[in-house]
């Protein structure tokens, strides 16, 4: 049974239809790749997975479940994470702390409990802290544990806001242009945590890219969009092949004289 | 620079990284509690206000520091405290049932305003507090019966196991119970800011959308904030009430709810001890000004008591100047100082120059 599935998904702002009629199913432990041009449509695919916006039309399911009428913070603890194309992290915190509070809905304790900070908090703490600390490690971020986000470079960011979407421990994790913005050796990096993530956690990863490289090199099947619709799925190779998708890239020969 | 070894995660749950900063705390606190032996009644009976605007200054600091939620309305929190506790101990009920009831009815007041007010943000969410201040102010004048109406209430003596506490009678007593709840406020706040409710105080204030996307319920946990504050700040109404000992509803006026803004902007927006800074200064500041004017009457004959709204104005010119060369108020100054003689001699100009963001054009509220 496929993790993710997409079903006729559609929202309309006004007259512009920024997604019309977008079905596709992501099978767990895979990579799918969903590409396109500018204004294609894409982020708010990963906008209406992650229910900030409210379909016009369609259904999504995860894990057998209907999630379409679900709250977005609800969508978080049944396993979803993602991250942000323009890095939402928080700017007056650290590191440590971004990634911590990733480890929002693992916390039990209320805020009563919270505020006589009773033994139970501490070593809730401490299992948070644990498994945070994994993170930080696969994600090599030890030297920024304790810096502000607000002082640290763009490449950092960005792995920091994978980290804090790890953090989760989600089974499905949503990568909004992973790689934009990164050097060449950046994003190298960033394709061997997407091969591991799969490989070793066993996380399935769906993911918006402009960089083709990064996209041949990680993904077992692509999705291109354009002005919304689909144009062509398949493997990276046979999308880039197809010849919808080189118009709604390249242009169609011969539109300028017309 | 200071090196903390460490050898498990505790020093960085704990509210001290080390012993030094805990001692620092423990040699303050001592100090506070042997004040009454060093001080006389009347700048006892200051340092005693000192710490009831500090405690309101917290009260506001979860919401705006925290949240960042803007009240302009927490004057009127103070009110509820304050006319809650008088109005409890008036029938009869003990101080230690009376307080923690004015601490909970602010709060779960402020808690439910806060559901149809937290969807608002920014100069909206101010307005809409200030709203809620004037309903209040009304309230109380309206609630003859309870409140005294126009005429006013009297806060009655505080006393349990026999021993007086009152503000005029047993200043000292007074003082040491404002600074013990003081302490404990402060205490649970600095535990609150460590655990995760803290931390999604924090993530609310900074992206909400990420917050969403972490699984934060962000209506509930402003809320939740905007409660605490307005306990807190309930807590220091009643306290500031049996201060004043007799009061009406102009006791508190929209001022008291600038000035509320001011100890936690001028202190340190985001930091605990900015409300303490901050209180101390805005406490402060009438007193020196108040000096000043005496030696400069009798040393020069310049009688500069004559002029109106001074004290308003050198507030505002402070808050300007705040406002366009420290935005991280008296505690961010401190940090920075504090930085540039651990890390002597290595500290540069630009270490702590604000970052502009950028990318920040797809904001989803």
């Amino acid at each position: 049974m496929s993790l993710l599935q997409v079903k006729d998904l559609a929202i309309h702002f006004g007259g512009v239809k920024a997604v019309d009629g977008v079905s596709f199913a992501v099978e767990p432990g895979e990579v799918f790749a969903i590409i396109g041009p500018n204004g294609a449509g894409k982020s708010t695919i990963f906008n209406l997975i992650s229910r900030i916006y409210e379909p016009t039309r369609g259904t999504i399911h995860f894990d057998g479940k209907d999630i379409t009428g679900l709250k977005a913070h609800d969508i978080a603890r049944l396993g979803i994470a993602r991250t942000f194309q323009n890095i939402e992290l928080f700017d007056h915190s650290t590191v440590l702390a971004n990634l911590l509070m990733g480890r929002h809905t693992h916390s039990t304790t209320n805020f009563v409990q919270n505020m006589l900070f009773m033994p139970k908090v501490r070593q809730a703490e401490r299992a948070h802290r644990k498994r945070v600390e994994e993170v930080i490690a696969f994600l090599e971020l030890e030297a920024y544990r304790k810096k502000m986000i607000a002082g640290l470079p763009y490449g950092v960011r960005k792995v920091v806001e994978i980290g804090r979407a790890l953090a989760i421990g989600p089974k499905l994790i949503l990568l909004d242009e992973p790689a934009s913005g990164l050097s060449v050796e950046e994003s190298q990096d960033v394709a061997f945590w997407i091969e591991d993530m799969r490989r070793d956690m066993g996380l399935t990863v769906l993911m918006v890219e402009h960089d083709m490289s990064l996209v041949t090199q990680v993904s077992d099947r692509v999705l291109a969009v354009a002005n919304g619709r689909p144009l062509a799925m398949g493997t990276a190779h046979e999308v880039q092949a197809d010849p919808q998708v080189q118009a709604a890239y390249l242009g169609t020969p011969g539109e300028e004289a017309a | 620079m200071r090196v903390v070894f460490k050898k498990s995660y505790d020093p960085d749950i704990d509210l001290h990284e080390h012993g030094w900063s805990r001692g620092k705390i423990v040699v303050l606190l001592g100090i506070m509690i042997l004040l009454p032996f060093f001080v006389g009644e009347y700048y006892l009976a200051e340092a005693a206000n000192t710490l009831i605007w500090a405690l309101a200054g917290m009260g506001l600091m979860i919401a705006v520091g925290h949240t960042g939620q803007v009240s302009l309305g927490h004057a009127a929190f103070l009110a509820i405290g304050a006319y809650t506790d008088a109005a409890l101990m008036n029938v009869g009920m003990p101080f230690w049932v009376a307080l923690p009831a004015a601490g909970i009815v602010a709060g779960v007041f402020g808690a439910v305003i806060a559901i149809p007010a937290v969807r608002m943000s920014g100069i909206y969410l101010a307005i809409a507090t200030l709203a809620v201040f004037v309903i209040v102010e009304e309230l109380v004048i309206l609630l003859e019966p309870i409140t005294g109406g126009v005429g006013g209430i009297m806060a009655p003596t505080i006393t349990f196991f026999g021993i007086s506490f009152d503000r005029y009678g047993e200043l000292e007593n007074f003082y040491w119970l404002t600074l013990g709840i003081v302490a404990l406020v402060t205490w649970g706040y600095a535990n609150l800011m460590r655990s995760p409710t803290g931390r999604s105080f924090l993530a609310v204030r900074d992206s909400e959308v990420s917050a969403r996307a972490l699984g934060i319920n962000v209506t509930r946990t402003k809320s939740l904030a905007f409660g605490l504050s307005s306990g807190v700040t309930g807590l220091a109404g009643a306290l500031m009430g049996h201060y004043i000992g007799f009061f009406n509803y102009e006791l508190f006026s929209i001022f008291i709810s600038i000035n509320l803004l001011l100890v936690v902007t001028i202190g340190g927006l985001g930091f605990i001890q900015g409300a303490f800074l901050g209180a101390i200064l805005i406490t402060g500041m009438p007193q020196v000004i108040a000096i000043l004017r005496d030696n400069l009457n009798a040393s020069t004959g310049i009688d500069i008591g004559s002029i109106p709204g001074l004290d308003t104005m050198l507030f505002s010119v402070i808050l300007i100047l705040f406002i366009i060369f420290e935005p991280t108020g008296l505690y961010g100054r401190w940090l920075k100082i504090r930085t540039w003689f651990e890390i002597f001699p290595l500290a540069r100009r630009d270490m702590f120059r604000r970052q502009k963001s950028y990318l920040k054009t797809e904001r989803m509220k």
